[in-house]
């Protein structure tokens, strides 16, 4: 079975083009008291490119490609799985007054 | 057949990671949102090994090697960035995410570096698109690591000299001129190295003018910058996932960006190429009137029997250390029935938001936050403003004197409260060099001395009260 999964650039233009406004749509709507992990949980989610790494390092073919694809998923690793738990740790810190979201008291 | 799941699996990824996004929206679901793009991030990564099905004929004896040196650098890089993110103190956050941010920028650079080194004979726009991704990407990570170790206190904040803006400026041609080499397809080895040092010594050179309260805007720039660089190596490698979660990063960065520029109302243009705090002679002009100096305990005991308090605080309070005791003196107010709440200006601490996020580890909840736009109409109506910490965000200067450098940038109205109280170590300006006129009004009186310890007395001459 063959399923053609190539992309004209055209294609690729209308998926930046729609992202983009995906992006400036969602995060618009971020109050200020998130922002800080708003940007690191936008800076795990670029942490994606560790699948581009590895598929770069499953291709390589010599040393310095195997390096180099080496360094890229070190990297990318670090930038999706540090970004994931800073973020997880800031957004666990927010809490409503006790009693307005459960009644304690 | 694996193939499909692969590409299917980047296509969940990219949904979770918009859902997770949105509902980044508000406090209450923001937790379950990181954990929802958490998953699509591991669907993602499992599914990437997937590849190792259909790789190139050439790689393939190399095939179980190649997995055993992705599962390295996987631990590696996994287990460090775990680690350091469980440890890292929450003031030391913004170095942090500019760390991992370049890490970002260097594995999207690194993915560009393979594809041009690579056997395929692509087509120039192809070519292009990774170029100028690879150029971002390093421009992004040296640049991160430049910031890193600025706000780490690893080097000195603003590093000037004569010149800077041209050979910033011939830096970049070079690097373009060399990308256009690689895009003609004319590019050996040698090119492909200069072209990545290039662009790596770019982005050292751009950061290193840059100091002080600008750094927040420049982490946002760069997470926009590793955003874009990301979504352009997608394209390179056909991956919309890595397309659409780039330019997702990309487009909200920027807009994260302009708005913390707006907040210290500046241009992007004027953060990064202005030298900011240095020709400052002529601002100011002179100040009429003498700053008072109010005793700790007596400014506790009048916010303690005033109906309504404001607190400001800036990034003195968490240099103090002071925000655990802070928020112990706010339950003491609160059990006296005073209405308090806090006001946090948009470039509060080092980064987007950061104030809130201090506030919040010493356990503040975060209905009692305001932004800027939703509490500033009510400081007239507040009986008692307290200043901790912070200087320009308050300094009404910024609303009259034309001359002024922080003149029309956008301030909490502290000023218009019925008593305004500043905690303040001693006398001297704030970060652009301006005398703030609040410190002279007649409704303003200074406490002098550490926040820990002013807020340490504070509570304490609130609990010595005869209890009626």
């Amino acid at each position: 079975m063959s399923i053609d999964l190539s992309m004209s650039w055209l294609i690729g233009l209308y998926v930046f083009m729609l992202a983009a406004f995906t992006g400036y749509e969602v995060i618009s709507r971020v109050p200020s008291i998130l922002h800080t992990p708003l940007m690191s949980g936008s800076n795990f989610v670029h942490g994606i490119v560790v699948v581009g790494a590895l598929h770069a390092l499953f291709n390589a073919q010599t040393v310095a490609g195997q390096a180099i694809g080496f360094i890229g998923v070190l990297l990318g690793a670090g930038n999706a799985a540090g970004g994931y738990v800073v973020t997880d740790r800031m957004l666990a810190m927010f809490k409503p007054t006790a009693g307005t979201a459960t009644k304690k008291e | 057949m694996l193939s499909i799941l692969v590409e299917l699996s980047g296509f969940a990824a990219a949904l979770l990671f918009i859902l997770g996004l949105k509902r980044m929206s508000s406090p209450a679901t923001a937790l379950r949102g990181i954990v929802l793009a958490g998953i699509g991030m591991l669907v993602a990564v499992l599914a990437s090994f997937g590849y190792l099905a259909d790789v190139d004929e050439a790689a393939r004896p190399h095939r179980l090697e190649n997995l055993g040196l992705a599962l390295l650098a996987l631990a590696i890089g996994i287990g460090w960035a775990w680690r350091s993110g469980k440890n890292v103190a929450m003031t030391a956050m913004p170095q942090m995410v500019a760390l991992y941010n370049g890490m970002g920028g260097g594995a999207a650079a690194a993915v560009a570096a393979v594809e041009l080194t690579g056997p395929h004979g692509t087509d120039g726009l192809q070519l292009g698109v990774t170029s100028l991704g690879a150029l971002i990407g390093s421009v992004s990570l040296a640049g991160s690591l430049v910031a890193w170790a600025k706000l780490d206190g690893r080097m000195r904040s603003a590093w000037r000299f004569k010149g800077q803006s041209a050979l910033n400026a011939l830096v970049l041609l070079f690097t373009l001129g060399l990308a256009s080499a690689v895009v003609a397809g004319v590019a050996t080895p040698w090119y492909l190295g200069l072209f990545f040092a290039g662009a790596l010594a770019l982005g050292v050179l751009m950061t290193l003018p840059i100091g002080g309260a600008d750094m927040p805007v420049v982490i946002s720039l760069y997470n926009a910058f590793t955003g874009l660089a990301v979504g352009l190596e997608g394209y390179a490698l056909h991956n919309p996932a890595l397309m659409i979660a780039g330019m997702v990063v990309g487009s909200a960065g920027t807009l994260l960006t302009l708005l913390m520029a707006k907040a210290m109302n500046r241009s992007l243009a004027n953060v990064l190429f202005s030298r900011f705090g240095e020709s400052e002679s002529s601002g100011g002009g002179e100040v009429h009137g003498q700053m008072k100096a109010a005793d700790a305990a007596d400014a506790a005991v009048t916010m303690r029997y005033a109906g309504s308090v404001i607190i400001v605080p800036g990034y003195g309070l968490a240099v103090a250390q002071a925000q655990a005791k802070l928020y112990e003196f706010v339950k003491v107010l609160q059990a006296a029935d005073v209405d308090v709440k806090f006001a946090i200006h948009p470039v509060a601490g080092r980064m987007p938001g950061h104030m809130n996020v201090l506030l919040a580890e010493a356990g503040v909840p975060y209905d009692l936050i305001f932004d800027m736009e939703d509490i500033n109409d009510s400081f007239a109506s507040t009986d008692v403003a307290l200043v901790i910490g912070a200087n320009d965000v308050v300094n009404p200067v910024a609303r009259t004197d034309k001359s002024s450098p922080i003149y029309g940038m956008p301030i909490l109205n502290v000023d218009q409260a019925h008593q305004v109280y500043v905690i303040k170590r001693g006398q001297g300006k704030g970060y652009a060099g301006v005398e703030n006129l609040l410190f002279y009004g007649d409704n303003c009186s200074m406490v002098y001395g550490d926040a820990l310890a002013v807020l340490t007395a504070m509570v304490q001459a609130i609990k010595d009260l005869p209890a009626h």
